[in-house]
């Protein structure tokens, strides 16, 4: 039996004290909590930083390493830094030298590292030792060496093996949302199918149960499956919440890739053992012969510079989408001229916000807005580009008229300047998997210990 | 005919991952389940997206009275033409389908 306790889907959204406490005294084996995903976009793996504020993330993590400290058990976290790149890594383990050195406890920490060289990644392509996922992006060598930043998602191995350090606090780079929750069961002779799906239901925390900000729950690994039991004050779980968690951000919601194989929960039974638990069997690991390890990269494309202007006037509100295409045209070609770019080297786009903004052509709804806000959207090959063509658009959005034999308008500008610059724009440029031998080479284990 | 966000619980789309959308219509009853089952094609799921039927998956989750569908992203997440980076926008304009 394996208890493995996580205080909440990802450090940086906060936890319940009480219930984190409640956790404590039922003695974890473990405390284990995600750092991140790929959801909040490429440009945070593509800097190789974290979106959450550096103090929430101290002050939660200070919690957790005292609770840990309580109870005597590993603290890990995977995906460290929201992107689990190597710099994200480094940022996680500053932190946590920082608090030991506050808590004044003698610590080991093992640092897991899931960042890739991208020459060597490219090597691996050209030797195809890599191979595309469903809708991969269709890349060469030249898009892998262009990543600023490529990650390989640990699986339970690797993290197995940072534990196997005696480790009191594991901080690995990038990890399955799955890995650093599996990993201990798993080594402990839990039940693999149990172990993995577990993992998939506790990923985020209290999102498998009502009361689902909560947070906290505890799940218990054993020889024939889990049980999960939410830790809040009115939070509880029923076999509808739990499996229907396997639907959540899973394209499959019975079959999930994992290193080394796959978890099918076909048959996996739900059922309530009391008013807050569930427990689950029944769901099987499928071993694979072939052991890989998914990678993600992301790569700057540009530069992307964003004005806003505001459309009050009812003629310009209902003759909008007009009005922005003849911007567009007349600002594109200018653009052209003037800068001497081609028409593939820049983009400029008017979304119009209680229009079109979130489906633009898709939209099917169409209401008569009291105003519409037109956010323009440049990217440019430079900074300085981007904003030269935003100063082209000004313009255009301050006074452009729907036709030539009206007054000429004035449209609401938020701010001076009404254009911002907005940075590098990332996109994500690999949905792959790398084939290993051996698990840990494409990572690396390092142990520190402190005081 | 009836939209769909008045017959069910809730609708739901997420990215799963970067390169892929999935869309949960969690109907609550087992009668309203037989409705959508029977009720949304693939082929009109893909015509929101203006995409092709062939690419999006069904799963029909009768314990769970869930009718679910994931396709290729619109757009990959964060590229310059996307237009929502959690993809949680999605559900409004499948709610408003008529079956």
């Amino acid at each position: 039996m394996v208890k493995v306790l996580v205080p909440s889907g990802a450090l940086g959204l906060n936890y319940d004290q009480e219930a984190l406490q409640r956790g404590i005294a039922a003695g974890p084996d473990i405390i284990a909590i995600d750092g991140g995903s790929t959801d909040s976009g490429p440009s945070y793996l593509g800097r190789g930083v974290s979106k959450y504020a550096r103090s929430s993330t101290k002050i939660e993590w200070a919690g957790l390493m005292k609770a840990r400290a309580e109870a005597g058990v590993p603290l890990v976290i995977g995906t460290a830094g929201t992107c689990g790149a190597d710099s994200a890594v480094d940022w996680m383990l500053d932190i946590t030298r920082e608090i030991a050195a506050e808590q004044g406890n003698p610590l080991r920490i093992a640092v897991l590292r899931s960042g890739q060289d991208p020459e060597a990644v490219a090597s691996e392509w050209e030797a195809n030792q890599i191979t595309p996922l469903g809708n991969a992006p269709d890349i060469d060598a030249g898009t892998i060496r262009s990543c600023s930043n490529i990650v390989a998602l640990a699986g339970a191995e690797q993290i197995a093996a940072a534990l196997e350090t005696g480790a009191d606090i594991v901080i690995a780079g990038r990890t399955t949302d799955t890995a650093i929750l599996a990993a201990l069961p798993l080594m402990k002779g839990c039940h693999a199918g149990g172990a993995w799906h577990g993992a998939k239901i506790g990923e985020c925390g209290a999102l498998c149960a009502t009361n689902p900000q909560s947070g906290v729950i505890m799940i218990d690994f054993d020889d024939a499956g889990f049980t999960v039991t939410p830790l809040a004050d009115g939070a509880h779980a029923s076999p509808h919440t739990v499996s229907a968690h396997m639907l959540y951000e899973n394209s499959d919601p019975f079959i999930l890739f994992e290193p080394g194989g796959h978890l099918d929960v076909t048959d996996a039974e739900y059922t309530s053992i009391d008013a807050r638990s569930v427990r689950v069997t029944g769901s099987e690991w499928v071993p694979s012969d072939d052991y890989t390890v998914k990678l993600e990269g992301a790569r700057a494309v540009g530069y992307r510079s964003v004005a806003i202007a505001l459309l009050r006037d009812q003629h310009y509100v209902q003759n909008a989408p007009a009005w922005a295409e003849d911007i567009v045209a007349k600002c594109s070609a200018k653009v052209m001229d003037r800068m001497e770019l081609s028409a593939d080297a820049f983009t400029l786009e008017l979304r119009l916000i209680g229009h079109s903004a979130s489906f633009g052509k898709l939209e099917k709804r169409k209401a008569d807005p009291v105003e519409i806000g037109v956010v323009a959207i440049i990217t440019a090959p430079t900074e300085a580009q981007a904003g030269e063509i935003g100063k082209m658009l000004n313009p255009y959005l301050l006074h452009h008229p729907l036709t030539q034999e009206e007054e000429q308008p004035t449209f609401a500008f938020l701010f001076s300047p009404p254009e911002m610059a907005h940075g590098v724009v990332y996109e994500f440029a690999m949905n792959h998997v790398l084939h290993l031998a051996d698990p840990m080479s494409a990572f690396r284990l390092e142990v520190i210990d402190i005081g | 005919m009836a939209e769909l966000r008045s017959l069910v619980t809730k609708v739901r789309s997420k990215n799963a991952g970067p390169f892929w959308l999935t869309i949960d219509i969690f109907c609550g009853s087992a009668e309203s389940f037989a409705r959508v089952r029977n009720g949304l094609s693939v082929a009109q799921i893909a015509a929101v997206f203006d995409a092709d039927s062939q690419t999006v998956k069904r799963f029909d989750i009768e314990n769970l009275h869930v009718v679910k569908f994931s396709l290729p992203r619109p757009a990959v997440q964060g590229a310059v033409n996307d237009r929502d980076m959690h993809g949680a926008s999605w559900a409004a304009l499948i709610g408003e389908l008529d079956i």
